[in-house]
């Protein structure tokens, strides 16, 4: 953290109704907008700064720049023609939609999935946490001025992202979790790459430990900045990383097990600093964590049987009213979909519930102020934030 | 677990008169209250029974019963139990009760259901502030009789020459040619 001595006598004062006394005309003040195009920000959103000297007084998430309207998307559509949708609503991991959606569907028509599915669903779906990790571990060192990282975490990904096309024929969006179970098999030979995939990836972690985490620049920026008080958790609805960097030891695969978690070893690793290095250092022990859980799914699962249950005709598909609620353990925290469903050929509606909803808003609008202008980037990559989940 | 979440309901029910329970999973209950005892069951949900964390809040429309459902999910996180709590709003003038000062993140989703359903909470901090439409004029655009393709067809022009096949008509014919109209297999 920066240290600097700041004049408090120029810092706007709070007014009667609570709201800060903003005066622009003063000259003391500058809007600034970081977003919708910055390499700062995490996709396109933007947040809207107003700083006095090189320190924020107050920043406004600003969302909607992507905002095709998934969810009245999906309400138009059968259930099988929602399929298509629902991974795009967050691109870098795009398997928990498909998971919840699925799950939730059958949770309503009353599908069992075949055992095997269940593996090779957990099996993706931890690909796709080990694929974002990435993305954030290159994101975080990024905005500290460590581009080198970013570059060696795209190519390990993109070495996932080979297998992910191996196995389900696409790269980003993989419609490979079905509702009913998975589309297909394990191709020969999977094991042996991914295998080599994971080395690789070791290797390159084993870097990064280096050059990121024993870094004195990087050290010395990101400890105590981006504080969250873990009092604030419940409030701000924060899960995941967040909040297990302040000592709260919860992850929905250990609590509420969902498809094959209960059969697998792993440690939820914890921090207690709830700064930005505490939250880095806790994906980065997390993603140590999903490749021990994808060796242990190739070896612990059956090597055949069926992969997907018998549905009805998809064409003239009807599930009676009801209405569920299914999350899992993404890699920024709990996901989950509320499927409300009517009797008819169309879901009544779709709700998506993704962590940066409540991490991105409300939680960093309380976060910035006080932040130094060069840090806001990373206390926002810090969050791990994707902006679909909030306009989904 | 069912047991302990029937133990709760049964001590919240006379009190706060929840209805249309459902029991869907061991960790996922359903209930129905009014709308007037809502703030009050929430605070001791919250503050007694342990259900700190707001996982969602949102609306359904039931346009047909001219209603709107908001759906309060609480989770007690250590029990690991889940409570969804609807209440049921007049769709013709949809105001809910604002509950941003017991989870400050509930502001973000009634500032949502505002610009998307056009339901009020009075007293919410920025609710009328436009969220993620800009200058938006019609019909809050996640009612259901908010018609997505009219809005389209008349916003957008199409690109000359394109052809659009209806979804339905072009799985039947190219995917399951041999099924009959109206079956299910």
């Amino acid at each position: 953290m920066l240290s600097y001595q700041t004049d408090r006598s120029q810092y706007p004062a709070t007014g009667p109704d609570g709201k800060l006394e903003i005066d622009l005309e003063s000259g003391k003040y500058l809007k600034l907008w970081q977003g919708p195009n910055h390499p700062g920000i995490t996709g396109n959103m933007s947040v809207e700064l107003t700083v006095c000297g090189d320190e924020v007084v107050e920043g406004k998430t600003h969302v909607g720049y992507l905002h095709r309207g998934f969810e009245k998307l999906m309400e138009r559509r059968s259930f099988i023609q929602v399929f298509p949708i629902v991974c795009r609503v967050c691109v870098p991991e795009p398997d928990f939609n498909e998971y919840c959606y699925a799950a939730a569907v059958e949770e309503l028509s009353g599908i069992e999935v075949p055992e095997m599915a269940n593996w090779i669903r957990t099996l993706i779906l931890e690909m796709g946490r080990f694929n974002s990790y990435m993305m954030y571990m290159g994101g975080q060192s990024g905005s500290m001025g460590l581009g080198i990282v970013g570059q060696w975490m795209t190519y390990v990904r993109d070495l996932m992202l080979d297998r992910f096309e191996e196995l389900t024929g696409a790269r980003v969006y993989h419609m490979f979790i079905m509702p009913g179970g998975v589309r297909g098999h394990l191709p020969e030979g999977f094991e042996d790459r991914m295998e080599g995939v994971l080395k690789t990836a070791e290797r390159y972690l084993d870097d990064v430990e280096k050059v990121m985490f024993r870094n004195a620049v990087f050290k010395r920026r990101t400890k105590g900045t981006g504080y969250i008080d873990p009092a604030l958790f419940e409030a701000y609805g924060v899960t995941g990383p967040n909040a297990r960097a302040g000592g709260v030891a919860k992850d929905v695969r250990k609590d509420s097990p969902y498809l094959v978690y209960d059969q697998l070893d792993f440690d939820i690793p914890t921090a207690t600093d709830s700064d930005i290095y505490a939250r880095a250092d806790v994906r980065y022990r997390d993603l140590r964590e999903t490749i021990g859980l994808i060796r242990q799914i190739l070896q612990k699962m059956p090597k055949d049987g069926p992969v997907m249950a018998k549905l009805p005709n998809v064409m003239h598909w009807k599930i009676p009213r009801g209405e569920t609620y299914i999350k899992g353990e993404s890699s920024r925290g709990e996901f989950g979909y509320y499927l409300v469903t009517d009797g008819s050929g169309y879901p009544r509606r779709i709700n998506v519930r993704g962590p940066s909803y409540t991490h991105a808003m409300a939680l960093l609008e309380h976060l910035i102020p006080g932040t130094n202008i060069s840090d806001v980037a990373g206390l926002l990559v810090s969050l791990h934030t994707y902006p679909p989940e909030i306009e989904r | 677990m069912v047991s302990n979440m029937k133990k709760l309901i049964t001590r919240l029910q006379t009190r706060y008169e929840l209805t249309d329970l459902v029991y869907q999973r061991p960790d996922l209950t359903l209930a129905t209250i009014r709308k007037d005892k809502l703030r009050s069951l929430l605070i001791e949900l919250r503050d007694v029974e342990a259900f700190t964390h707001l996982t969602l809040l949102t609306a359904v429309d039931w346009m047909e019963e001219d209603l709107f459902q908001l759906t309060y999910m609480m989770t007690n996180r250590s029990a690991n139990q889940t409570l969804a709590v609807r209440v049921m709003l007049d769709r013709r003038n949809p105001v809910g009760d604002t509950i941003h000062d017991l989870w400050p993140t509930a502001e973000t989703y009634q500032r949502e259901l505002k610009e998307m359903f056009g339901i009020d909470f009075p007293s919410s901090p920025r609710v009328d502030e436009e969220f993620i439409l800009e200058g938006w004029t019609d019909l809050p655009p996640y009612r259901r009789d908010f018609d997505s393709l009219a809005y389209s067809q008349q916003t957008y022009r199409d690109r000359p020459g394109r052809q659009t096949h209806d979804p339905r008509e072009h799985m039947k014919k190219h995917l399951y040619p041999d099924t009959e109209p109206g079956g299910t297999e």
